[in-house]
């Protein structure tokens, strides 16, 4: 039986060999491609495996993970300060994340290349490596100021803030807005069912109103044009008289452009800073016809509108001028109607851009980033964008629009002891509609340290709404919290 | 006058120290392995690691000195070879039972443990000859058949998961009759065969190469067959029928060495499964599910390719060197406490420690095919042959299995996966090759040589 027995004993290697063989090639060969298998769950345990950097804003912390000790979910995304930074730091679900969590992802979790050198000393120090962590550039006291204001009684809007010499976002705000730790969970059917929840509400909580979406501009995209007239002609100035008729007629339509109300522009022909401060439709319409749809165009771009996609590092939707029709729209979109579609965003920027002497800085939220023990991998490189204007232009602008705050539309944001510039901007949406309410502004003017946009959207405000009465308090209040007043 | 130079016959060494030393080194690397799962889950050295590296470490101690005693000159790797598989699948189910997976428990586990070890004991002291039991051929026969029909009566049958293998005993809890009805069976098989070798190798037609056995000796092959096809077809137990039905024809092979049992055999499995196949709806899926894992729609499936996937995709995450005890994911294998412990193990050890662990199984398969062929008398051979092929078959057949080697089969992983039945039934199998190998290894009575020389009586 031997013989028998030692074949039998061939036949039990054979097997051993064949499992072996087998489970080789499925932990060897075949590995990366179950491991990657979207039904294999363990991809969705690896998110919560690490601990992701923390965001914060100054001295606040807007998102920590934290250790909750299972074996599972490991870390938690929590945002503590919630709805208020939602639009910013945006959410950590099982299967997706959202704006800075999104645009940072392998920063945060410590994947990206950057990380190399940290990661490998973790392997050899026997760490755990923890993501970087990202500091932004918003300034707490601003974007909480902000969403009070803001959200107070049930507004819809957004307002950004900057800093015009560098360009960093000092506040971004959208309302209404989410609570990012709904979203955050590690459980996909309570997240999918809020998130549906989100997504189907006609407020559009989820939209980031400040750089996702555009409005029409109303007259704050005055000052656009005014740059345009003021860049035309060195020796126009804020003293320059234009015509300022009750109504411009609008050639080749039974139209016509009256001003806000219906309401008389001065005696007819006013000055150019009369015209911005009372916000007269007529001188606008006319100064953009007479200088022709490319010389507001070029203008409008050297501001960034229609160029190069922005992105901060969240991406922004692009504003647009509107295209080449007939001189009515012409003269309807250089008071920011018609086409004419902006980002509040884009309206900062044309603020900043004027408050910093014609140079426009490039936005960005994230001012440094740095791995868990502090090392620092990237800090923000203040960078210029374009050069919209002449400083020349632009202390003749600044000048004006100073005025618009001490004697015109917008005297509700007046600050005592600081010189405040704005714009005011009522936008009509459409017929039988509520407007848009729009304020920009900067302060303190003779050394801007901050310029920002608002819009207060069309039907959370009352049916009237106006740049000045709506917008202007606001924004007020956000400029003061960065003042220190 | 020259004294003619006598050779000393050599005596196999009892080696009873260096299989203590084994024993500890097994105890010890599981006592590890219960430090590594708590250090990764808790940070910090499981409090329950003493009480059970202990308690483990004493059941063995004492499966050790009763070996000792009545065993002396059995093989000495066989006990550490088990202590350690034993030992790795208490971890796991522990490790299990951390992430409460569903009906893991350790305590129960390692009180089954301690039974297994005393049913080993008992079987050693109680069975001092293993050839008793060639008498009790058609005794053992008898009661592996009742063992395996019961799970169909009546009252104490249970139908679990779609198997009916199941018997209440009222008191007692839950039990797998088949798995001691297998023992029972290849005690059976190897009596039988022993008295019938003679027979059945008797050489019928030639057909080719092969000598075909005459038509009339058929009946045996084809009764098991009949016997293995009514466990598939009344308790839907794919696993227990291929196992007997296989290990019978490998008995049959080694008892008549004539290679025509084996096609034979062969033929009569791939018939039946075909049959099975086309007749029966879950056998059929099981086909479907072994071609094609991972087509979405059998992994939506009830009772469709998940769980064999999520088999596949833990081995895939351990990958070579596996996550590390208590840094996986084994509780998302449905059953990872039972038929899926393999996967399981295969994700927080990685190839690296699944090769070990098959490693350890061939060794001990090994271990009791050596003495199989160290047997003096031909049923011992057989049966020795038989418990040890039966091991490596039920692990190729089980891990074949949720490696998608070939089709899933349920069987348990023996030795690791959570179960009271299986694990003391292993332990009996365990008891006999010591016994066996005991016998065997055991120097035979020395005849008195040279008689002529001048006995020496040393004090």
């Amino acid at each position: 039986m031997n013989s028998t027995l030692k074949r039998v004993a061939l036949a039990c290697l054979l097997m051993f060999g064949l499992l072996m063989l087998n489970v080789n090639y499925l932990q060897g060969v075949r590995a990366d491609d179950l491991r990657a298998d979207s039904r294999n769950v363990r991809n969705f345990f690896d998110r919560y495996e690490v601990e992701r950097g923390r965001i914060t804003a100054g001295d606040k912390v807007l998102a920590e993970s934290v250790d909750t000790g299972s074996n599972d979910f490991r870390f938690e995304r929590r945002y503590p300060e919630g709805k208020v930074y939602a639009p910013i730091t945006g959410f950590f679900a099982p299967e997706s994340e959202s704006n800075i969590e999104l645009a940072e992802n392998s920063l945060l979790n410590g994947t990206s290349a950057d990380l190399l050198i940290r990661r490998s000393i973790d392997l050899f120090t026997a760490k755990k490596t923890k993501g970087a962590n990202v500091d932004l550039t918003i300034n707490p006291k601003a974007q909480e100021a902000a969403y009070k204001a803001l959200g107070a009684s049930g507004k819809k809007g957004a307002l950004v803030a900057i800093e015009p010499k560098t360009g960093a976002i000092l506040a971004m705000v959208s309302i209404p807005t989410y609570d990012p730790n709904l979203l955050s969970k590690a459980n996909k059917d309570e997240v999918n069912k809020a998130s549906k929840k989100l997504e189907t509400d006609k407020d559009q909580p989820l939209l980031n109103r400040a750089i996702r979406r555009t409005y029409p501009p109303g007259s704050t995209f005055k000052v656009v044009t005014m740059a345009a007239y003021l860049e035309s002609d060195g020796t126009l100035g804020p003293q320059s008289q234009v015509d300022a008729p009750q109504r411009l007629d609008l050639p080749n339509t039974t139209a016509d452009l009256p001003n806000y109300g219906g309401a008389a522009c001065g005696s007819g022909r006013v000055t150019l800073s009369f015209a911005l401060e009372r916000s007269c439709n007529t001188p606008f319409g006319k100064i953009a016809m007479d200088l022709g749809y490319d010389a507001i165009n070029d203008q409008a771009r050297k501001f960034g509108i229609g160029g190069d996609p922005l992105a901060v590092p969240m991406p922004v939707a692009p504003s647009d001028f509107g295209p080449e029709e007939d001189k009515a729209a012409l003269a309807q979109a250089s008071i920011g109607q018609r086409s004419n579609q902006m980002t509040p965003l884009q309206m900062a920027m044309i603020a900043a851009g004027i408050a910093n002497n014609g140079v426009v800085m490039k936005p960005y939220l994230v001012n440094k980033i740095a791995d868990s023990e502090g090392g620092e991998i990237e800090s923000a490189d203040p960078e210029e964008f374009t050069t919209a204007i002449s400083e020349d232009t632009a202390r003749k602008l600044q000048e004006m629009m100073v005025n618009v705050v001490n004697n015109g539309t917008a005297n509700a944001a007046q600050i005592p002891g600081v010189t405040v510039a704005g714009k005011t901007g009522t936008a009509e949406t459409a017929e039988g509609k509520d407007p848009h309410a729009w304020f920009i502004s900067f302060a303190p003017a003779e050394d801007p340290k901050i310029a920002l946009a608002l819009m207060v959207e069309s039907g959370s405000a009352g049916d009237d709404a106006s740049g000045g009465h709506t917008a202007a308090p606001i924004a007020k209040s956000v400029m003061e919290a960065v003042l220190g007043r | 006058m020259s004294t003619p130079s006598v050779e000393p016959v050599p005596l196999p060494a009892k080696r009873r120290l260096a299989q203590l030393a084994m024993l500890a080194f097994a105890v010890v690397i599981v006592m590890f392995a219960y430090a590594n799962v708590g250090l990764a889950i808790d940070k910090q050295i499981p409090s329950g690691m003493l009480t059970y590296g202990l308690s483990l470490g004493g059941f063995m101690l004492a499966a050790y000195l009763v070996l000792a005693k009545f065993a002396p000159w059995a093989d000495p790797l066989i006990l550490p070879l088990v202590t350690l598989v034993n030992g790795l699948g208490l971890v796991m189910i522990y490790r299990l039972e951390q992430s409460k997976a569903f009906g893991a428990s350790a305590n129960t586990q390692l009180l089954w443990t301690a039974v297994g070890v005393v049913l080993f004991s008992v079987t050693l002291i109680v069975l001092r000859d293993h050839r008793a039991l060639q008498r009790l051929t058609y005794t053992a026969g008898a009661i592996g058949l009742l063992l395996l029909i019961s799970p169909l009566l009546p009252f104490i049958g249970k139908n679990i998961n779609g198997a009916r293998i199941w018997i209440e005993i009222p008191g007692v809890g839950q039990l797998q009759p088949a798995e001691f009805a297998k023992l029972a069976l290849i005690v059976f098989f190897a009596g039988y065969l022993v008295a019938k070798r003679d027979v059945l190798a008797l050489a019928g037609r030639r057909l080719l190469f092969i000598d075909l056995p005459r038509a009339r000796d058929l009946g045996p092959i084809l009764i098991v067959w009949g016997f293995s096809l009514g466990v598939l077809i009344l308790q839907k137990d794919l696993g227990s029928s291929l196992l007997i039905f296989g290990t019978f024809i490998a008995m049959l092979y080694i008892a008549t060495q004539r290679t025509s049992w084996v096609l034979i055999g062969i033929l009569l499995f791939v018939g039946g499964a075909i049959l099975a196949g086309m007749v029966f709806e879950h056998v059929h899926a099981r086909f479907e599910v072994y071609l094609n894992p991972e087509d979405p729609e059998l992994f939506q499936k009830v009772g469709g390719s998940e769980q064999l996937m999520q088999g596949l995709f833990a081995m895939a995450t351990g990958g070579i060197l596996g996550t590390g005890l208590g840094q996986g994911h084994p509780k998302q294998i449905p059953l990872a406490i039972s038929d899926f412990i393999f996967p399981a193990t295969g994700e927080e050890l990685g190839l690296t420690g699944l090769m070990a662990l098959l490693m350890v199984y061939a060794l001990i398969v090994q271990r009791g095919l050596r003495t199989s062929i160290a047997a003096r008398d031909p049923f011992s051979k057989l049966l020795a042959g038989g418990l040890s092929f039966i091991l490596a078959w039920q692990v190729f057949i089980i891990v074949g299995g949720v490696t998608n080697l070939i089709p899933l089969t349920g069987l348990v992983t023996p030795f690791m996966s959570q179960g009271g039945s299986a694990l003391l039934a292993n332990w009996i199998l365990i008891a006999l090759l010591v016994r066996m190998s005991d016998a065997a290894r055991k120097p035979p009575p020395q005849a008195i040589q040279d008689e002529g020389m001048t006995q020496v009586f040393q004090r």
